[in-house]
């Protein structure tokens, strides 16, 4: 059996794939941004908060990571209609990404902040720093030099899971790609070009997330 | 006699069902030098750790200027930075400068300005020798300079009594000197001070009393002439044979 190539008809539909990607790049980094702005918080809580809160984040945890994150797409997609909150599908996408994602952040930023010794905790307490001021200056900033490489990768593994949501008829890459697949008849063509482009946007993640880290954590000393 | 800067009324406390520390009874005027040694185990870092409220005491008062120390308030004197400590391990926090290590906490706990807590850090890191390093991270120091650095980053906050929990037990043995040699020239100049060691030249030196404790009691009290010479207690005796 001999296939022909045809990527004549991708090729038409170049600008809305182009839309697409930047879809799924503005959802993934936006998600990125929140994910780790709640977590922080919330893996602080889960550590040092008050019994309730500790118990209700490992539930949330739990409950994330133990469902398919497409059944949790469509509980997001639905339970907003339900409560009367009207929203476009991208914009229930960026929460159900940012609901899961934020929840895998937690559990890793947790490794981080009980990574660092517990005496730096302790040499800001007898300087007289609040818990406040020692988690914002002393043990976060470590926690997240340790964390940084396993965090990387969560926020590479949200870019690329975000294909789920286009069960949700979003128009991220995905969903365009589905879209030009039925309307061209070259599904194969169509989700092999946009297997580069996912390529493509891992290693541009990969190469962004070095130079972040360059700027945050060795510009300033020498190993 | 003056109220003591320092001190411990019957304090207790407990790990599970070991008692670390039983009835701790402890002054220390101003400007004292209190040496604390025992066998390993005994309660001595237990002791410094409740002073500065690391470890929560279950019975007795700990006094500071003659008040309670309460955890709670916002003058406590340990919040205030008016008790410090050097620890074991240094403890330096290794994402900022030496400088930054010796000004965050009278930026942020003092309110003192920038320019001023940086002006009063190099003071400092030149009076343990190593003002020079100011800009280098803790990572790229010795051990010895390390823990100089430690040393100037409480003297930073201007304590009125400073606790060292074997500051020279993780140093190399050419290390020991350097840091000593810090100590003593602070107590030379009235700083009051309590010293878990087991150096013991040093302790002879510097000491105004040494205070042996063995399974969280204090045993013996003494200054280090009658220490060393004439130990009263069974217990002070056979330590002292094991470790002069
Ligand atoms: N956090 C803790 N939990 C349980 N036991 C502890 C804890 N800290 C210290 N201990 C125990 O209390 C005793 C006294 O410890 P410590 O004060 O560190 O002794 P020292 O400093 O004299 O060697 C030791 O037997 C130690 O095992
Ligand atoms: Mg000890």
């Amino acid at each position: 059996m001999t296939y022909e190539f045809y990527f004549g008809d991708i090729w038409k539909a170049r600008w809305l794939l182009l839309d697409g990607t930047l879809t799924t790049l503005r959802l993934s980094a936006l998600c990125m941004v929140l994910s780790l702005a709640l977590a922080v918080p919330a893996a602080v809580a889960r550590i040092a908060g008050p019994g309730w809160l500790r118990g209700t984040i490992y539930a949330y945890v739990e409950y994330v990571r133990n469902t398919p994150f497409l059944v949790q797409i469509f509980l997001v997609y639905f339970g907003l209609g339900m409560a009367g909150i009207r929203l476009n599908p991208n914009g229930a996408a960026l929460i159900a990404m940012t609901a899961n994602g934020a929840a895998y952040t937690i559990e890793i930023v947790r490794a981080g902040i009980v990574g660092v010794d517990r005496g730096q905790w302790e040499a800001g307490r007898v300087l007289g720093l609040s818990p406040v001021q020692i988690y914002s200056s002393i043990v976060l900033p470590q926690a997240l030099k340790i964390i940084y490489w396993p965090l990387a990768s969560q926020f590479i593994l949200i870019m690329l899971a975000s294909s789920a949501v286009s069960v949700i008829a979003t128009t991220e890459l995905s969903s365009i790609t589905y879209d030009i697949s039925t309307q061209t008849f070259r599904a194969f063509e169509a989700y092999l070009v946009t297997t580069g482009i996912y390529f493509a946007l891992s290693v541009a993640f990969s190469a962004v997330f070095s130079l972040i880290f360059w700027a945050l954590f060795m510009r300033r000393r020498p190993a | 006699m003056d109220t003591p800067v320092l001190e411990m009324r019957q304090v207790a406390k407990r790990f599970g069902a070991f008692q670390a520390l039983a009835n701790v009874d402890l002054k220390v005027g101003r400007g004292e030098r209190v040496i604390v040694c025992g066998p390993s185990g005994s309660g001595k870092s237990t002791l410094i750790r409740c002073i500065v409220g690391l470890e929560q005491h279950e019975h007795g008062t700990i006094l500071f200027d003659g008040a309670p120390i309460d955890l709670r308030s916002r003058t406590s004197p340990i919040r205030s930075g008016q008790i410090g400590m050097v620890f074991q391990q240094f403890n330096l926090f290794p994402h900022l400068t030496v400088l930054q290590n010796c000004t965050i906490a009278p930026i942020k706990v003092r309110g003192s300005t920038r320019a001023e807590a940086e002006r009063k850090a190099r003071d400092l890191l030149a009076r343990v020798g190593i003002e020079d390093q100011a800009d280098k991270f803790p990572g790229q120091l010795s051990g010895g300079q390390q823990q100089r650095v430690a040393i100037a980053r409480a003297l930073c906050m201007q304590p009125r009594a400073l606790l060292f929990d074997e500051p020279t037990s993780a140093l190399d043995p050419e290390m020991v000197q350097e840091v000593l040699n810090v100590m003593v020239s602070l107590a030379r100049d009235g700083m009051t001070m309590i010293c878990v060691t087991h150096e013991m030249g040093f302790a002879r030196e510097v000491a105004d009393r040494i205070v042996f404790m063995d399974r969280g009691e204090i045993v013996e009290v003494a200054p280090p002439a009658a220490f060393f010479a004439a130990p009263k207690n069974e217990r002070t005796r056979a330590f002292l044979s094991r470790i002069l």
